[in-house]
């Protein structure tokens, strides 16, 4: 592992910089951006900005590709493995986590990534956001036994 | 007010595919940020990438504003207000929200680049029924709350 752990690092770290760049550029960064796309009742007044569309579609067929590719291959460039999230279990969390995620997206039109990358510009109030994702997160992780086997570190 | 920007949201848009393609091509992981960033705090083996990849999410996008300024929306973006007529703080609705995020998304194990752009991706029913759920609710929201 340790052979290859410069190139790993700035593989994550050329895609962090592409990814806040496309967050940028597409106005995912920007609240009442999102929020004009998720206000559907505009749609009858011609006020609906149908955007974010254009940005989720093109991110899904780059990424379908390199899914194809993968599958050809036995092992990413730098790591030992493809990381394939494990669970396909449509259960209570799953849709639960979503719906609350909905609603907290619903009110900010703030989603993980964006909120990280307003750090670049700082706005009002964005610190007690993240603090507060990072602590929802932290209970996430101490509310689901699933991850608290896993990382039981306490501090 | 014509907002309608459908050519840097697809540039946008192509950008954050070649990350994500990228990340998993290289080092085989998923760019799911909720995901990234909540695995970072209980310091584990592997927060060393997951820092690297969080600070350079935050460099691309201020890079890119000074590039190219005004390009990215508003200027200076301004997170939301609480509703006018629910009489809640705005600090305090901001924590809510944040909270509800950063639960959400550790609970239903993804956020709109995990399940949204990678599950969808790799054609996961389980990422197509949570992307369902949370743009559902999304919408729903931003209709009860009138906040646009």
């Amino acid at each position: 592992m340790a052979g290859f752990k410069l190139p790993f690092l700035a593989t994550a770290a050329l895609s962090g910089a592409l990814f806040g760049s496309g967050l940028y550029v597409s106005q995912m960064v920007d609240p009442l951006k999102v929020l004009r796309f998720l206000d559907v009742t505009a749609i009858p007044a011609g006020g609906w900005d149908p955007s974010l569309a254009f940005v989720i579609v093109p991110a899904i067929a780059v990424m379908f590709i390199a899914i194809r590719i993968g599958k050809r291959r036995q092992a990413p460039l730098f790591g030992t493995k493809f990381h394939e999230p494990a669970s396909k279990a449509i259960d209570g969390p799953l849709i639960g986590g979503a719906a609350l995620f909905g609603l907290g997206w619903g009110m900010s039109g703030i989603c993980p990534g964006p909120a990280i990358s307003l750090i670049a510009f700082m706005p009002d109030n964005l610190w007690i956001f993240l603090l507060t994702m990072a602590i929802g997160s932290w209970a996430g992780s101490w509310v689901m036994p699933r991850f608290a086997t896993t990382k039981a570190v306490m501090p | 007010m014509d907002s309608f920007t459908p050519l840097t949201a697809a540039l946008g848009g192509t950008l954050i595919g070649l990350a994500a393609a990228l990340l998993w091509l290289g080092n085989g992981r998923i760019a799911g940020i909720a995901g990234i960033f909540g695995n970072l705090l209980p310091a584990s083996r592997n927060a060393l990438w997951r820092l690297v990849f969080l600070i350079c999410l935050v460099l691309g996008a201020f890079a890119v504003s000074r590039l190219l300024p005004g390009l990215g929306g508003d200027d200076p973006i301004r997170l939301v207000e609480a509703p006018a007529s629910w009489g809640i703080p705005t600090p305090v609705w901001l924590a809510a929200a944040g909270l509800l995020t950063g639960l959400g998304t550790r609970i239903g194990n993804g956020c709109t680049s995990g399940h949204g752009v990678c599950g969808l991706a790799r054609l996961s029913l389980r990422s197509l029924v949570a992307v369902a759920v949370f743009f559902g609710v999304a919408i729903l929201t931003v209709t009860v709350t009138g906040i646009v």
